[in-house]
């Protein structure tokens, strides 16, 4: 404000109210000659939650900020509020897997700023040295208290924070039921089962080691983390059984299931919420023999090129408020409790989200080896050129 | 400046971009070819002929490839052929410009763009559904190896159709008229004049389709669905999923070894097929 005054009368301010009705004046000339603008700046100072304190609005953070994350994770509205409020465009970069993220960043020069790894990779990275700790003091919306230890504490690694909880979920799959008769199968063995029979053509698993290896251990009733080679023999084969039978190995289901191409996929917590919220014949199954447990961070790799805008998206994304919408929009569960107490209660209580507590029991974390264990990897991509 | 010095000069800019686009990248794969996979994937130097040994894993792939790079050649050859030969020979002058640049106007888009409107066309709701209306029940196009086919005749067709195109119009029409001039019936005219004179443009159009083919990945990731595997889609897995750098350029050496030799025995059919023309034009 350039023109303060310390005093206007009424009728000045009318007349110059008109004036910027009329837009023969700006509001800067409107605000200053009225002495509005002072009034609101130092209401705004004196009420703190009208204050723009958030570390994401402050300074100039660049014109761009690159995510690389999972498919279907993130409203696209908040990605426009925040280049509204900080000026910073978010680059979106989709990935499948862990493993595929891990490629890009050992090979070096990947551009991002922000990426999103699972729960298992977070001590790889920290011991391969491809990922910086996270400075909280940059994050003003980050309370670690506010976190569930169970899915936030993998983020931290050797006391130091590496990384800070986006959501947590589960892997099951998801089926078309009006495909099959309108019965829903409970288990990994029928998924199998249905795909070399009555869904042949129509079943699609993941891109990806971690759940396809899994959960075709599952199977057999081994664990889904096993590195075992007798038991991941038995996979290999079940899985090269499959394959003819497959419509395709893609992480990115969603288009096909809505298109009616794929009637079965193996399938994550959100992805599963946003198709049986449009589609109610398509629905989510945990198997009963178990499967995984997951849960997200947000990190910043080594060399981040935005490295004040990563810090800006990150802290954006925590506000209780942000979160929360993303939440209703993808559809994952979030460990922030200040967020779970912006959901409303259908959220809270759909079993998609949070699972009954004997289907949940049976599920296991993805274990760290299974990121770096050769005999997986190699599985994969034999079963994906066989 | 002596003649040797200003040629020197000229192949200098070509000189350097080969040396570090493509010399020292393949010295590179080669020497990571005999290397071994790091605890956490990439590469540590060793001296091994595993990763060779290994090949067959991946023979697959190198079926995959040499199946469907020389089959998609063959029938963009054949749509591409016919149509060059429209745009050359009988299209009205007035219209072959407009008609050119309606051959090129697809590739305004990207391709990726491009096959994933397929994945809709070969989709369930798509020609699929089309073809159930007329009674053809439950056909399935997309993630086949014939969807992948599709896109690439669709993908790769102008890559075909110009050399040749270029070729015929250039053809001489005098030797036409004088072919049938000389009885011969207009068949034959094609299979004995313009055919053989438009050599060039069919060895140019399918050595430059076979070879971009061979080394395909995005038409089979697209409209294959992970499913139907290019030696290129193993290589991508292989160093941006296992992680296997020493694996992978092993496969990518091989690859370009087998390239080398098919593409010189097929450089040396064309030059016998060459030299036997003009043995017959002696005569």
């Amino acid at each position: 404000m350039t023109k303060d005054n310390d005093h206007i009368s009424k009728r000045k301010f009318m007349e110059e109210l008109y004036r910027y009705k009329r837009g023969s004046v700006t509001r800067r000339h409107f605000l200053g000659v009225t002495g509005l603008g002072t009034a609101s700046a130092v209401l705004a100072a004196a009420v703190p939650a009208l204050r723009p304190r958030r570390a994401w609005a402050q300074g100039d953070i660049g014109d761009r900020v690159v995510l690389a994350t999972w498919p279907n994770y993130h409203d696209p509205a908040n990605f426009e509020a925040f280049t509204e409020a900080t000026g910073a465009a978010v680059d979106v970069n989709v990935f499948g897997s862990n493993e595929e993220m891990l490629a890009k960043l050992q090979a070096g020069g990947s551009g991002w700023d922000v990426f999103v790894p699972t729960n298992y990779t977070i001590t790889t990275y920290v011991g391969e040295g491809l990922i910086d700790p996270l400075d909280a003091a940059r994050m003003a919306n980050y309370d670690a208290s506010a976190f569930d230890p169970r899915f936030a504490g993998p983020g931290i690694v050797d006391n130091t924070l590496y990384a800070v909880s986006k959501n947590w979920g589960t892997t099951g799959y998801a089926i078309n039921i009006s495909k099959n008769d309108n019965v829903t199968p409970t288990s990994w063995k029928e998924f199998w089962d249905m795909t070399m029979d009555s869904f042949s053509g129509r079943t699609m698993v993941h891109d990806y080691q971690l759940t396809t290896i899994g959960n075709a251990l599952k199977y057999f009733g081994y664990s889904f983390n096993s590195v075992d080679p007798a038991e991941l023999a038995d996979a290999e084969k079940l899985l090269l059984d499959a394959k003819p039978h497959l419509f395709a190995i893609n992480s990115d289901y969603q288009p096909s299931m809505r298109s009616g191409d794929a009637w079965m996929t193996m399938c994550w917590t959100g992805d599963g919420k946003q198709m049986n919220r449009d589609m109610p014949e398509i629905v989510y199954v945990l198997g009963k023999e178990g499967g995984e447990l997951w849960s997200d961070f947000y990190a910043i790799p080594k060399g981040a090129p935005h490295l004040d805008a990563a810090y800006a998206l990150i802290d954006f994304l925590l506000t209780p408020e942000v979160n929360a919408k993303e939440a209703l929009f993808h559809g994952y569960p979030v460990a922030d409790s200040r967020v779970n107490a912006l959901l409303p209660a259908e959220v809270l209580n759909d079993p998609i989200l949070y699972p009954a507590a004997e289907l949940l029991d049976a599920l296991e974390f993805g274990a760290a080896a299974t990121l770096t264990d050769p005999n997986r990897a190699e599985l994969l991509a034999r079963f994906k050129s066989a | 400046m002596t003649q040797r010095s200003r040629n020197l000069l000229l192949l200098a800019p070509a000189g350097a971009w080969f040396l570090v686009m493509l010399v020292i990248p393949l010295t590179v794969v080669l020497i990571f070819s005999f290397g071994e996979r790091g605890a956490a994937g990439g590469y540590v130097p060793a001296f091994t002929l595993d990763q060779y040994a290994n090949l067959p894993a991946r023979w697959a792939a190198f079926k995959n490839t040499l199946i469907l790079a020389p089959a998609g050649t063959l029938a963009s050859l054949l749509i591409a052929y016919p149509l060059a030969y429209y745009l050359a020979v009988r299209a009205d002058p007035r219209w072959k410009t407009v008609l050119l640049v309606l051959v090129i106007v697809p590739f305004w888009t990207s391709i990726l763009i491009r096959s994933y409107a397929w994945i809709f066309l070969l989709g369930g709701r798509g020609i699929p559904a089309l073809l159930a209306a007329i009674g053809i029940e439950d056909v399935r196009l997309i993630n086949t190896p014939f969807a992948v086919l599709i896109g690439i005749v669709y993908g790769y067709l102008p890559l075909m159709v110009f050399p040749i195109f270029v070729n015929l119009d250039r053809l001489d029409k005098r030797l036409l008229e004088a072919s049938s001039d000389l009885g011969a019936s207009p068949w034959r005219t094609f299979l004995q004049v313009t055919l053989p004179m438009s050599l060039p443009g069919i060895a140019t159009g399918c050595l430059l389709v076979f070879i971009l083919l061979m080394g395909e990945f995005l038409i089979p990731a697209i409209l294959g669905g992970g499913k139907v595997f290019f030696v290129g889609n193993a290589l991508v897995d292989l160093f941006l999923q296992s992680r296997n750098w020493a694996f992978g350029s092993a496969v990518a050496a091989t690859l370009v070894i087998l390239m080398l030799v098919t593409v010189t025995a097929y450089m040396r059919l064309i030059r016998r097929l060459g030299a036997q023309r003009e043995d017959v034009a002696l005569m």
